[in-house]
């Protein structure tokens, strides 16, 4: 604590000076994910759910399978029916993607980040990008041990899938992108909304109820919505059967990653005009 | 070298600073001083890229902020010490700030041990006090060990041990060849640190001085005698120009034999506009026998509050209106 320890300007300290890349940003927010609590509870909380969820599920569809009807029957998808637990898990995904960024803005440590990294464009890039790439990894591991659980579970039960039949490995890699691309939107309506609680009702409202409440519409409505809503239409990556009114996997994912660039795009825009 | 050339902040129609221009020179402490929302805070965040300026511009070391290579390395800030989330362990957060800028990870245990936070190090911020958040807040200031140092309201919830350290810390700093800017709204604390000051009030620049500049000009010197011929010095000060009042105020200064009838010594005066050395000749020349001779200087604050009366003053009129 005296002040001889901080005058350390030998020339040796000043030509290690380089200048700050994105590479360190992204080591800079990997620090700021792993280091709060909340992370950790909620990629548990994502893990668990979306297995143990997928393995109910698959379970009990199972056992219901010889009393379902024959269009039931042709629509079977136990592929999809494994990865039900994605549904779960894109919760805690939205909750912690929009917290990531907008709780820095509630505690003003955004301050703090923009004054060390005042080039704003490489934040939200880095957190978006450490943050996508944490989800991708925690959903390829969820859907995997779930698919691998749920077939087991379906096993002599219902018909099951096999990792290489057709579609089957795109929709359990799928899961994992889809949760990916969600996590970067999550993040982008965070940086965009700036308050915690709105940013995370907003999210939730766009990805997840309003295709919901969607459903109740008539047909003439809900089809376009069910083929096109940016979350509807990037979910059919996850499954193996196609359903009617609904994009091809690929496709469908493209819609999803267009309107997730939007956001983005609309967020860097304003991080970067808006005083902060 | 921090430069500001005809800097403007509004927010809507509020003018927060109003055609700044100033530049803040290596090798001393300049304490940035004003009244609560005289836009100090305001300036900082604009010279650190928060804000934008509406017009005007401000360079730090030539370039603008937002095209610093490395700006940790170049200008260490603090402008809110809680600005910290609560959940990380305080070297987690040095540690996320150090990686941003490609400082390494043994820095982060330096500046803990230099700010004296090296046993709270794996403590959560949430938990620390307002000073241990101040010592937290410039030791993320010390990281990168840069050039320039911006500390706003430093000494805010520090304990007296912790207000000389910061005090030291910024002289030791400056004496080092760095530019040190350090804004406060306290005249007495600014009086033990800056060697240059800039004063503001109503976003407009009021003075850009020396500290002893404005102790010189500003001071209202006055001379406290005790006499036992007082009436005589008197009438003899009187004559030769000065002003003279019954000393029925103790110097508050240097009032150390002031008992309690202090208010009322008929051997106390008070003489302004003329000083402590003619004043002593004029009673020698005369036989006067002086018990006391003491020069009085206004204090500093009192000084700050006159220089600043104006922009308070149109503040008042402003709201009146």
């Amino acid at each position: 604590m005296t002040g001889a320890t901080i005058a350390r300007t030998g020339p040796d300290h000043r030509a290690a000076f380089r200048a700050a890349t994105f590479g360190d940003v992204l080591r800079s927010e990997w620090v700021k994910l792993r280091s709060v609590r909340s992370t950790f509870w909620a990629l548990t909380t994502t893990v668990v759910l979306g297995i143990a969820l997928g393995a109910v599920i698959s379970a009990v569809t199972a056992h219901a399978y010889a009393r379902f009807s024959v269009a039931a029957k042709l629509s079977w998808d136990p592929t999809g029916v494994s990865q039900a637990g994605v549904a779960i898990a894109q919760l805690a995904i939205v909750v912690l993607g929009v917290l990531f960024i907008s709780s820095e803005y509630s505690s003003g440590m955004i301050r703090t980040s923009l004054i060390a990294v005042p080039k704003r464009g490489r934040v939200l890039a880095a957190k978006s990008l450490v943050f996508a790439a944490v989800t991708f990894v925690v959903g390829e591991v969820t859907c995997f041990v779930a698919f691998f659980v749920g077939q087991a579970l379906i096993s002599g039960h219902a018909p099951r899938a096999a990792i290489g039949d057709p579609g089957v490995a795109r929709a359990v890699v799928g899961g994992g992108l889809y949760l990916a691309a969600l996590a970067v939107l999550s993040v982008a309506a965070g940086a965009l909304l700036r308050h915690p609680a709105a940013g995370i009702a907003c999210t939730m409202a766009v990805a997840l109820v309003l295709p919901l409440i969607a459903q109740a519409l008539p047909d003439s409505w809900r089809n376009p919505v069910t083929e096109f809503w940016p979350t509807q239409a990037g979910s059919q990556i996850t499954s193996v059967y196609h359903s009617a009114h609904t994009l091809q996997p690929w496709p469908g994912f493209g819609v999803m990653c267009l309107f997730v660039a939007i956001v983005y795009a609309m967020a860097w825009t304003l991080l970067d005009r808006r005083d902060a | 070298m921090i430069e500001a050339h005809g800097l403007v902040k509004r927010y809507g129609s509020t003018v927060a600073v109003n055609d700044l221009s100033f530049s803040i020179r290596p090798g001393m402490v300049t304490g940035f001083l004003g009244p609560n929302g005289a836009g100090k805070t305001t300036t900082m965040r604009m010279i650190l890229g928060l804000d934008a300026p509406t017009q005007g511009s401000v360079t730090v070391g030539g370039r603008s902020y937002r095209d610093l290579p490395a700006p940790m390395r170049e200008v260490g800030a603090l402008l809110d010490a809680k600005a910290v989330q609560g959940g990380r362990r305080a070297r987690d957060h040095l540690l996320c700030l150090a990686r941003s800028n490609g400082i390494p990870r043994s820095r982060v245990d330096e500046v803990l041990r230099i700010v004296g936070l090296e046993d709270v190090a794996r403590r959560r911020a949430k938990g620390f006090s307002l000073g241990m958040a101040q010592r937290l807040g410039i030791a993320s200031a010390l990281l990168g060990d840069p050039a320039v140092l911006i500390l706003d309201e430093p000494v805010n919830g520090l304990d007296p041990d912790g207000i000389h350290w910061v005090r030291t810390l910024m002289r030791t700093m400056a004496a080092d060849g760095r530019t040190v800017l350090v804004s406060s709204h306290l005249m007495s604390e600014m009086a033990l640190t800056a060697d240059h000051l800039l004063v503001i009030g109503k976003g407009r620049l009021i003075a850009d001085t020396s500290m002893d500049e404005f102790v010189q000009s500003s001071s209202q010197h006055s001379v406290h005698v005790r006499s036992p011929q007082a009436a005589e010095l008197a009438t003899l000060c009187r004559d030769a120009g000065a002003t003279v009042r019954a000393g029925n105020t103790s110097p508050a200064s240097a009032a150390p034999v002031a008992g309690p009838d202090a208010g009322t010594d008929p051997d106390v005066i008070e003489i302004t506009r003329m000083d402590s050395a003619e004043v002593g000749k004029l009673a020698a020349a005369h036989g006067i026998t002086l018990f006391e001779l003491i020069p009085i200087r206004a204090s500093l604050e009192e000084a700050f509050m006159e220089l600043t009366r104006d922009s308070v003053e149109y503040q008042a009129t402003g709201a009146a209106r």
